[in-house]
């Protein structure tokens, strides 16, 4: 029971190596998920093609894999980052592919008349975008976007395993050091709960300000 | 033909894939002019139009707008379709804005105005077209008539050249037609450049310069409307009039 007590220093490091973790991968995918949903959209086929591999690479690479492949990969190429970026770069580029995926289909319910609309007032291919077909795609994608988002936060346990500091990875100090491996456990999947409660409640918020169909 | 031609086509063809849709279209509407373009369903009537406003690229021949041809994409394009105002069948206004965003919207984004400068002009439209009232209501809340004539209006804030409509009644209940058909009648007579798919003979007959009868992607006949629905030349038109003149 104690061992939260005694452990307070690590296991807060842990959580909040989890919640970093989660905070600028989450960030990255939705900045990514963007940019390539854009480009699967766009009227220019070289971006479409781009969007399309982008998406099948990624959400069909297991995660561990491509954890592999940019920390063992990119330094090959030179390219030397701390572990915490590799990590985020691996997380953030696979969960894009999901984000651009649920961006997409929230695309395909805003009515196609809405954008030749649009384009016929003169609106460039980019506006129209954004002012409107993406604002009416996000109140579908509120949802989604939270579970993929909550999907993250438990995937990113696999930076632990690439010696990133974050929660999971605080069970190997503390049984390390004899405590009992069930509640060392507890209180990690505690963590894990009030970072996914936190995204939970988050979207919930929004979808209450934006999801309402007017 | 028109004398001083607003939007010109020459030789135009369409194809989707194997399907010839429009065929060696030639078409002269000049400033000023109303121009009604009937004929049976699956003729070319709406993929006329938007070639015209280029949401559809065609395969050979020239489109014209007050004498320049229409570039192929990009800004250029853009541009050049503000220039010409498109109302729909389906009204296609944008669901998450008001009535007001609505008609604002493509003004900021396009033109350049400052916001209140636009919501200004806006409301000027909506109470021409009667919907001051209703500026900070959703499209939703509106009935179908009054939807169309905020399109209407926001095709209209962009200060365009001519106006193209397809079917901007089709898709109304009776009772919402005239109040429709009204605003256009008015546009009509303020001498706005206009090509219009209807299937509205009273409009044809009262606002129409002339009609232009389609089948099959070809213009069959091309003639004043009184000429035109009192006495058609071809097979095609005398069979498709005496159709609707059923109803
Ligand atoms: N996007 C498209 N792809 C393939 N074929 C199309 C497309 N749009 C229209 N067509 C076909 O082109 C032909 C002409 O269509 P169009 O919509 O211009 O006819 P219309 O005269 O407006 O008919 P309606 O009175 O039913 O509106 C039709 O045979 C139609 O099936
Ligand atoms: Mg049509």
């Amino acid at each position: 029971m104690n061992v939260l007590t005694d452990n307070l220093s690590t296991y807060w490091e842990g959580f909040l190596g989890t919640v970093e973790l989660t905070v600028y991968s989450s960030l990255l995918a939705l900045v990514l998920g963007f940019v390539m949903v854009s480009f699967r959209v766009a009227p220019v086929a070289s971006l479409r093609v781009f969007g399309t591999v982008w998406v099948t690479v990624l959400r069909n690479t297991p995660l561990t894999l491509l954890f592999f492949a940019v920390l063992l990969g990119l330094p090959r190429f030179g390219l030397v980052l701390p572990f915490k970026v590799f990590a985020v770069l691996a997380l953030g580029c696979y969960t894009s592919s999901f984000i651009c995926e649920a961006l997409r289909s929230g695309i395909n319910t805003v009515p196609t008349g809405q954008g030749e609309a649009a384009r016929s007032l003169g609106m460039t291919f980019a506006q129209t975008l954004s002012a409107v077909v993406l604002p009416q795609a996000f109140r579908s994608v509120i949802p989604p976007i939270g579970s993929t988002l909550i999907a993250l936060a438990k995937n990113s346990a696999i930076a632990g395993a690439f010696s990133v500091t974050e929660l999971l990875g605080t069970y190997k100090t503390m049984s390390e050091l004899g405590y009992n491996i069930v509640w060392t456990f507890a209180w990690i999947a505690l963590g894990y709960l009030v970072v996914t409660l936190a995204i939970s409640a988050l979207f919930h918020e929004l979808e209450r300000t934006w999801g309402v169909a007017r | 033909m028109a004398v001083d031609p607003l939007i010109e086509l020459q030789g135009v063809n369409k194809y989707y894939g194997e399907l010839h849709v429009l065929k060696d279209i030639d078409l002269a509407v000049g400033r000023g002019e109303v121009v009604v373009v009937i004929g049976p369903s699956g003729s070319g009537k709406s993929t006329l139009c938007r070639t015209i406003n280029r949401l559809e690229t065609v395969q050979s021949g020239t489109i014209t707008l007050d004498g320049r041809p229409l570039p192929e994409e990009g800004k250029a394009l853009a541009r050049l379709r503000a220039e010409v105002g498109m109302v729909f069948q389906s009204f296609n206004l944008f669901a998450h804005k008001t009535v007001l965003q609505n008609v604002s919207l493509a003004q900021v984004k396009v033109r350049g105005r400052k916001r209140d400068e636009a919501d200004r002009r806006s409301r000027e439209l909506l109470e021409r077209v009667g919907l001051r009232a209703h500026a900070a209501k959703y499209p939703a809340q509106l009935s179908g008539g009054q939807q169309q004539r905020v399109a209407i209006a926001r095709a209209l804030a962009m200060e365009p050249k001519a106006m193209l409509f397809d079917e901007p009644t089709s898709a109304l209940d009776p009772e919402m037609i005239n109040e429709v058909l009204e605003v256009m009648r008015q546009l009509a007579r303020d001498g706005m450049t206009m090509v219009v798919v209807t299937h509205e003979m009273g409009f044809a007959r009262a606002s129409a310069n002339r009609v232009v009868f389609m089948a099959d992607g070809r213009i069959v006949e091309d003639r004043a409307p009184e000429e035109f629905f009192t006495d058609p030349r071809s097979e095609r038109a005398k069979d498709f009039l005496s159709k609707i003149l059923k109803h």
